[in-house]
């Protein structure tokens, strides 16, 4: 190395450690990784973006640099006013978080504290601004409700016998309560009402209008009457137009502030699946740095660090076990209920829990790549997109409030022309209580929440479903494809019969051709190998052994010449296989692969592997046929295997011998029929098959759970999420369509009624301190509604 | 009809016609965002009971970053949909959020609080 400045440099492949002793006055670290670049080699330095405060002008950039890149093991520093942060590449073993920010500091500027470790950055700042926002309105519910006791009982004297007498029609002392009933309501108007002026304002700036538009208007009619009445009783034309309204104004005002403080509260609950989800996330990782185990924030784990995890510890990142063993329970990521066995080599995930054992591995993905990010990522995506169904809402709320102001004027406008004495009384009630009946807050809120529970849940079983589309789309499925090679069955042979011929035992037939079959590197072998250490059967190594290439293998074990191969090696080497023919038949029918074992040059048996059946996919198939919706199986198998496989699980249509590439042909077939088809593969081979679909089901495995092509991921191998998955996208589009007609339904009932049509017939008419209750409570009820998709359970295999 | 009657039917039509105009005959201008240095278009757009600008007219084929900031603590603006695009954001109060988009074919693109009471168009040239 021709550094100027490196006096000795020594390198240690083993523990990929470079040592170097350089002079710091003549060059720098910086440099020093550079040339390490240069020729090609990755230094292991992590990268931050530190959020800055109070950093405003261009010299505050340089005394930023300046004060980091003086902070050993800080290789680089930029800082800029853009996003007011500076980027900082560092070397995690040397400096930490604590150090950089006191550094900063000492240039006299703050962290932005909530902004500095990654996984605040993904905690909802949203939610302490809810809380607050929560706590604000309740203040002003209670204020107004106090203050409306007092304004309910003496604004209608005329009702209560003594206060008739004590304050009759016309005097002085009504007049005078009245005036401060009104001096008492108006804080409820401007303070505990506030945010409908503000919000009404803020619209029409922009010349929209919003629920706020509509209840500021209302109350403040209601309370500009009543200051006439009491002000100036002489310009109504009789006395008893000279109402006073202050108890609407209150009452309305009470109301509506706790449907809101209500609605946010609810609203908070509908995110709670995601809310888990963060809250899984590890805060610290014990990694061994220079051989000594520290315990570091999460953030600061690079990809290789070897994480020491303990029992009862969260795994903080995903990776590869390298040494240990232990039982995890990763049901919060996958859904699935049992803990899963990890020995070395198996793949672990961030955010679950280790049960009983420890065991050390190395981190393959950290920060914003792990599985539990880029599910918390997805998640929080799809929550936020428009399922088709919403398109019409959003028509009808474009146009719906100024509506229902036109709605108000003319009602107002019939009462006082054609309605009942006191006309202006019966007007002036009409056109209040239309306004604040009107509550677009619950058409808007309809679809949103339902969703955002409704994908949360499928979160919370391992199910990931992409967009408000995909889980429209997948409530209408009625035919789902499954390909059968990993989605119905586990993907790799097992060892499923040994069958001997009478005299031979059939532990001794298997662990003789296990062992013979150990020198042999064909997948079907290992199966046999397999399966014979499952048995606990002690393999010995095989002398002279032979593969014969299409045909078999043969060897000599403990003194013994075995054959093992298809009936063309057996007929090679004149065995006599006719007493096993039937039985070889019976088992090819079952879609097993059975081959013949002759022991010493006679016929000993038959030993048959086959890629075997997942557990629960046959209940998922009854399931799913349950649901009403067609089972087809795919796959590349010949016809007489994949009938096999479709017989065990009750598929009835079977499309054997698809070549990989016509897979999406297959798809495209279905959909002619006029069929909305989900298809279900892996997210690699498939991909095209499962972009064709109307949904397309990928299974996941492990850490991999970010699939392009597909609508819906399945972390989980099973196909019970299908199930799940379809039944919770049921479940979220009954709830949406639930919500959408009580919304529209209580809309286009309330409003008329608002507005008097009932009255000529019945005599009805609302009080708009009704209406007030009905529309705040509205908005809470679809809130409440969504909530309940919370409680929904998905079904377990045999249940 | 009495006078008064005359008075409150005229004036009710006119207001009628007034929430007519003002509400629903609005033609906002656009704002063209600026280009950065670094190719971006970029505009920042003010979340306050409507957005400010609500109408952003951007070239096709370019990143665009659009740097939401919300000022008002009402729910139903705590999040901004650009459905076209798959994307959408949480808007916290009073930080600002950038939007990284890229307009590929020209056409007017909607985006919305999910209530669909916020609206603004991003118009691709």
């Amino acid at each position: 190395m021709a550094i100027d400045g490196v006096i000795a440099a020594q390198v240690n492949p083993a523990t990929r450690i470079a040592s170097i002793d350089y002079d710091p006055s003549r060059t720098k670290i910086g440099s020093i990784l550079q040339a390490i670049r240069a020729v090609g080699y990755t230094v292991g330095t992590a990268t931050a973006r530190i959020p800055i405060k109070n950093m405003h002008c261009s010299s505050c950039i340089i005394r930023v640099e300046l004060a980091l890149q003086m902070t050993p093991g800080i290789v680089s520093a930029r800082a800029s006013l853009g996003p007011n942060a500076a980027d900082i590449e560092y070397q995690p073993e040397k400096v930490d978080f604590q150090e950089i920010r006191k550094a900063i500091e000492s240039a006299g500027y703050r962290v932005a504290e909530t902004k500095i470790e990654a996984r605040n950055e993904m905690l909802d700042p949203a939610e302490a601004a809810n809380e607050e926002e929560y706590r604000s309105l309740m203040r002003k519910f209670w204020f107004a409700a106090v203050v409306s006791v007092p304004v309910m009982a003496l604004s209608y004297p005329d009702l209560v016998p003594g206060l008739r007498d004590w304050m009759p029609m016309g005097s002085d002392t009504r007049r005078i309560v009245w005036a401060l009933l009104g001096v008492l309501s108006f804080p409820v108007l401007v303070w505990a009402g506030s945010q409908f002026f503000s919000g009404m304002w803020d619209a029409l700036k922009h010349r929209a209008a919003n629920m706020h538009t509509l209840i500021a208007i209302g109350i403040s009619a209601a309370y500009a009457y009543s200051v006439v009445a009491v002000a100036a009783p002489g310009i109504f034309p009789e006395m008893a137009l000279a109402e006073v309204f202050w108890d609407v104004t209150d009452v309305v005002v009470a109301l509506v502030v706790l449907g809101l403080a209500l609605e946010i509260k609810a609203k908070g609950r509908t995110s709670q699946a995601i809310k888990k989800l963060i809250g899984l996330q590890a805060k610290t990782a014990r990694v061994v740095r220079d051989g000594k185990e520290t315990d570091i924030p999460v953030e600061e784990v690079l990809v290789e660090d070897v994480v020491v995890v303990r029992p009862g510890e969260k795994v903080p990142v995903d990776g590869k076990v390298i040494a240990g063993a232990s039982a995890i329970d990763e049901s919060m990521i996958t859904g699935e209920s049992m803990p899963v066995e990890k020995q070395t080599g198996d793949e672990v995930i961030g955010g679950t829990m280790n049960k009983t054992g420890s065991f050390r591995f190395a981190a393959t993905k950290v920060g914003k790549d792990t599985a539990l990010a880029t599910i918390i990522r997805m998640v929080k995506d799809a929550q936020g997109s428009k399922a088709p169904i919403q398109r019409v809402v959003d028509t009808v709320s474009g146009y719906f409030v100024p509506a229902v102001m036109i709605l108000a004027v003319l009602a107002f406008i019939a009462w006082y022309n054609f309605g009942p004495e006191p006309r202006l009384i019966f007007a002036t009630v009409i056109f209040v209580t239309t306004l604040i009946i009107a509550c677009p807050c619950a058409l808007g809120l309809a679809t949103p929440t339902s969703l955002t529970v409704g994908i949360g849940k499928g979160a919370e079983n391992g199910i990931l479903i992409r967009s408000g589309d995909a889980l429209q789309a997948s409530e209408k499925l009625d035919s789902i494809i499954l390909d059968k090679t990993g989605t119905i069955t586990r993907g790799e042979p097992a060892l499923t019969d040994v069958v001997v011929v009478p005299g031979h035992d059939e532990s001794e037939v298997l662990r003789l051709t296990a062992s013979l079959e150990r020198g042999s590197e064909h997948p079907l072998g290992e199966a046999i190998v397999k399966g014979a250490e499952l048995r606990k059967l002690t393999l010995v190594d095989a002398e002279s052994f032979a593969a014969i290439p299409g045909l078999g293998v043969s060897g000599r074990i403990d003194g013994r010449d075995v054959l093992f191969g298809n009936a063309k090696l057996m007929g090679d080497r004149a065995v006599v296989i006719d007493s096993l023919l039937s039985e070889w038949e019976r088992l090819a029918n079952e879609g097993k692969t059975p081959m013949y074992v002759a022991i010493d040059g006679k016929a000993a048996g038959l030993v048959a592997v086959a890629d075997t059946v997942k557990p629960d996919s046959q209940a998922a198939i009854a399931l799913l046929k349950g649901l009403g919706i067609e089972v087809v199986m795919l796959t590349g198998d010949n016809e007489r295997t994949g009938r096999a496989i479709a017989r065990e699980v009750g598929i009835d249509r079977v499309l054997a011998e698809v070549l990989p590439n016509d897979k999406a042909h297959e798809v495209q077939k279905l959909q002619l029929e006029g069929k909305s088809v989900g298809m279900v593969g892996d997210g690699v081979n498939d991909a095209p098959a499962l972009a064709q679909a109307d949904v397309g089901f990928a299974i996941g495995t492990g850490t991999d759970v970010a699939i392009e092509a597909s609508d819906v991921t399945l972390i989980k191998g099973s196909l019970m999420g299908v199930v799940t998955a379809i039944a919770i996208s049921r479940a979220t589009m009954r709830n949406v369509r639930q919500n959408l007609v009580g919304a529209f339904g209580y809309n286009t009932l309330g409003i008329p009624i608002a507005m008097g049509v009932l009255y000529p017939f019945t005599g009805l008419l609302l009080s708009p301190l009704i209406a007030a209750a009905a529309m705040a409570f509205s908005s809470v009820t679809v809130v409440t509604n969504a909530n309940r998709l919370r409680f929904f359970q998905p079904r377990r295999a045999g249940s | 009809m009495t006078p008064d009657r005359w008075i409150v039917t005229v004036t009710g039509l006119a207001l009628v016609a007034f929430i007519v105009w003002f509400f629903w005959l609005k033609r906002s201008t656009g704002f063209h965002a600026t280009e950065t240095s670094g190719g971006y278009q970029e505009a920042m757009i003010l979340v306050k009971g409507g957005y400010t600008p609500d109408t952003i007219i951007v070239r096709s084929g370019r990143p665009v970053r659009l740097n939401f900031r919300r000022e008002e603590t009402a729910s139903c603006s705590d999040k901004v949909i650009f459905a076209d695009f798959q994307k959408s954001a949480d808007l916290p109060t009073g930080q600002t959020i950038a939007i990284e988009l890229l307009p590929k074919a020209p056409g007017e693109f909607a985006f919305a609080c999910p209530m669909g009471m916020f609206r603004g168009r991003l118009i691709v040239e």
